[in-house]
């Protein structure tokens, strides 16, 4: 059991109000973009790297990432960011499709 | 460094001990995590390349309700992820009925979610979408919208029913620290997905005034 808790750190909850408090302020940014009249690429980049950050922000302190030893954290993450990553391969193919609509 | 290197290949990969100083149970949801998060990435992209492949996709949510509505549903998720953070706290701190209190407020931000997405379901449904038709063109709209938020409901409503599961054992005196812990994994789990979706579906979606 020792080595179950080397790993961890006592987090206050003070820690876990501030993240709530980023993931609210950062929520509020990307509600106001949505109505910024953007090109749809650079829409998707900001609201996309935005929730990244989130996601980012979750994981590390709800979801104690941070504090778990890092050989978790590197077996879990870069294999999971990889297939995402594979997943695109489809969208040139979007793209063709739509060259290729009837008109 | 140096010696931070060497004690990660001989010590924690060396065999005898467990190289991510977790539990079984924990590592499990954690490989849950990945394969989910896989599936619901599936489904995005899905959902992004048809939405690239159709040049006119419907865009007909309004700031109210629909876009107001959805924002307080990711902060009542948001809202319920911080109490179950608090919940795990509690937990580690031994005090049970702290953590009974923590995951019924979890629950009530779980049920609030559900509601008011059961309720905008049942407008777009009373408004002619359906997952082969609505009134506003591509036909696809209706069901990556049903598919993705529905999937994603799915995963709330059994969260709520797992917490209710632990909170109900935790307050009988079962289950250990570790299994409040990947209960609040789990949960995360589902806020974090919502966090995508939300930018994806409704964001990118929203009718200019």
């Amino acid at each position: 059991m020792e080595t179950a808790h080397a790993g961890h750190v006592e987090t206050g909850p003070k820690l876990y109000v501030l993240t709530w408090v980023w993931l609210l302020v950062l929520t509020a940014i990307e509600v106001t973009l949505a109505y910024f009249h953007l090109p749809v690429g650079l829409m998707l980049f900001l609201l996309m790297g935005l929730s990244i950050v989130k996601a980012a922000l979750i994981m590390a302190h709800f979801m104690h990432l941070r504090f778990e030893r890092l050989n978790l954290v590197v077996t879990l993450i870069p294999a999971m960011v990889l297939c995402i990553t594979l997943l695109m391969v489809f969208f040139p193919d979007g793209v063709r499709a739509l060259r290729l609509a009837v008109r | 460094m140096a010696e931070k290197a060497e004690r990660l290949r001989f010590v924690e990969w060396g065999g005898g001990v467990s190289p991510f100083a977790v539990g079984s149970k924990k590592l499990g949801m954690w490989l849950f995590i990945v394969s989910d998060s896989l599936t619901f990435s599936g489904l995005l992209v899905g959902y992004s390349y048809v939405r690239i492949a159709n040049e006119r996709w419907p865009m007909p949510f309004e700031f109210w309700p629909t876009i107001v509505m959805a924002t307080v549903m990711t902060f009542c998720l948001l809202s319920s992820s911080l109490t179950m953070a608090l919940a795990v706290r509690a937990s580690s701190l031994g005090d049970r009925a702290g953590v009974v209190r923590y995951i019924a407020l979890t629950m009530l931000g779980g049920i609030l979610f559900v509601l008011l997405h059961a309720k905008e379901w049942a407008g777009l449904i009373a408004e002619g979408v359906r997952l082969w038709e609505n009134p506003w063109g591509v036909p696809l709209f209706g069901a990556s919208f049903f598919t993705l938020t529905g999937l994603h409901m799915l995963h709330v409503i059994s969260g709520v029913i797992y917490l209710g599961v632990i909170a109900l054992g935790v307050s009988r005196g079962r289950f250990t620290h570790e299994d409040v812990e990947i209960s609040g994994l789990y949960w995360h789990f589902v806020d974090l997905v919502w966090m995508f979706i939300f930018p994806l579906v409704y964001l990118l979606s929203v009718k200019m005034p």
